[in-house]
């Protein structure tokens, strides 16, 4: 088992984030977690990267664990000069093997010298996870990394993380607003509402009525409204 | 005059490679609300007849992690930067004023007032530019990782918090270095301006920061020179020289770019 997260509960000021939520990460599995605005989904990554402020419970990580982050964005500034080759190399080893293989499986050989200000949607996802993939992790924790890609560009995006996943044996963690199309390569799904609603194999998930209530009835899930028709214990929040 | 090129050149060679953060981070107004702080220390060091140095160094750093420790959890961050700045600007005037014993040129500590710069000035300003330079090299990865995107550095097993607060040290030590050369309401843009000019000569954050150094350095010994033939002062004449440089650059990169274009 490589992450193992216990009764965890996260506070943000008074604000009840994540609650009592209990989750493991196998090796080589592939989940994806799903849930609307503010659910967690980012709050449950920052603290398995150790950033956010657990008021109680545990997150276990396999000793040593190296994790690879592919986060929403990069705070690029135009003022900031950054090739592409440069920002795979920052504060991380420099070995040529694994970063001729990295920038393989991610496709961006011909862009090493682009500067990221210039880069497409597209190409910047790749750039990020090829940086998140050099250093072989164990796990890679994936932050909406499709944000901003069409149906196609993501699509071949998740095929591209199914490969590394075939060629690397790495784990894969990954937050996705396409629930269609991410349901299909994950071997287990999360629903998220600052506790976890449901879990399991994306077929039973996508037809359990706790998931039609939180994205609609449209299965497909390709637009959905959050309606709290479905409310389990959150009153505690108001008080 | 060799005391106080070799002052200018030891602020501006440490002032540059900071100034790309500080331009990359968006931290301008920050800095300038540190150095507005300094002049308080500086009268407080007046009143208390204690090192100016000391004084300027010890508010500005006061000033420097309040500000960092509360960042994120104000939404009107720049309105208390402002406020903050200005208040210590404002009650180190009227320190000052009070210490009427001996007769203070404020427009020393305000713009500098480096031909009256002493040996020991000389050596403090090395030792503190001196620091900030192995400072930044020693975290320039770290640091960079953590302007990109804090979650990243995080993950990397990087202390986004710690990383801040080696820049927030370096940002007031510079304060502290800055004020006998070009003195509290010229320091930052010995920052920014370097750093400014360099963008659009490079393409890598490290080509900036040597970049950056060169154009902060030759702006000193240049705006020092001119200081002395048009008999102008120092630090503005050091600033305006810069300023030439980062117009001249600004030109340059529109022209490149309009080149790229066709």
């Amino acid at each position: 088992m490589l992450i193992k997260i216990n009764a965890l509960n996260v506070q943000y000021g008074g604000k009840k984030v994540l609650q009592n939520l209990d989750l493991c990460l196998n090796k080589r599995e592939i989940v994806t977690i799903v849930g609307p605005n503010g659910s967690g989904k980012t709050t449950l990554f920052k603290a398995i990267i150790g950033t956010a402020p657990i008021s109680s419970g545990k997150v276990k990580l396999k000793p040593n664990l190296k994790i690879g982050y592919v986060p929403q964005q990069l705070n690029i500034d135009g003022s900031l000069p950054l090739t592409v080759s440069r920002f795979l190399q920052i504060a991380q080893s420099n070995d040529e093997k694994s970063l001729k293989e990295a920038l393989e499986m991610a496709g961006i050989e011909d862009i090493l010298k682009a500067q990221i200000s210039k880069l497409s949607g597209g190409q910047m996802q790749r750039v990020l996870l090829a940086r998140a993939i050099i250093n072989q992790p164990d796990v890679l924790l994936l932050d909406e990394a499709t944000r901003g890609l069409d149906q196609p560009g993501a699509a071949a995006f998740y095929r591209l993380i199914e490969n590394i996943r075939k060629d690397t044996g790495c784990a894969v963690l990954m937050i996705s607003h396409d629930l269609h199309v991410v349901m299909a390569a994950s071997d287990r799904v999360i629903c998220l509402n600052g506790h976890i609603c449901c879990e399991g194999a994306p077929q039973t998930v996508a037809t359990s009525p706790q998931y039609k209530a939180l994205f609609g009835t449209d299965v497909d899930g390709a637009f959905a409204l959050y309606q709290h028709s479905h409310n389990h214990n959150r009153q505690s929040e108001k008080v | 005059m060799v005391r106080a090129t070799l002052a200018a050149i030891g602020v501006t060679l440490a002032a540059a490679p900071l100034g790309c953060f500080v331009v990359w981070r968006r931290m301008a107004y920050f800095g300038e609300a540190t150095a507005h702080a300094a002049l308080l220390g500086v009268a407080l060091s007046l009143v208390f007849e204690t090192s100016v140095f000391g004084g300027a160094l010890l508010v500005s750093l006061l000033m420097a992690s309040l500000v960092t420790l509360n960042q994120g959890r104000s939404l009107f961050l720049d309105t208390l930067l402002g406020a903050a700045g200005h208040m210590s600007l404002a009650a180190g005037l009227v320190i000052v004023s009070f210490t009427s014993g001996i007769r203070i040129d404020l427009m020393a500590y305000l713009i500098g007032d480096i031909l009256a710069v002493s040996r020991m000035d000389l050596l403090l300003i090395w030792l503190g530019a001196g620091i900030i330079l192995l400072l930044i090299i020693w975290r320039w990865s770290p640091l960079l990782l953590v302007t990109l995107n804090e979650d990243l550095a995080s993950a990397s097993g990087l202390n986004p918090k710690k990383e801040g607060m080696i820049l927030t040290l370096a940002l007031a030590t510079v304060v502290a270095v800055g004020i006998k050369v070009v003195g509290v309401l010229l320091i930052i843009a010995m920052l920014i301006i370097p750093a400014a000019s360099a963008r659009s000569l490079v393409t890598t954050p490290e080509g900036m920061g040597v970049v950056a150094a060169v154009i902060g350095v030759s702006s000193a010994i240049l705006g020092l020179n001119s200081a002395y033939i048009f008999d102008t002062p120092t630090g503005p004449s050091i600033v305006c020289v810069a300023s030439i440089f980062f117009i001249v650059s600004l030109l340059a990169g529109y022209f490149l770019d309009q080149k790229n274009k066709v």
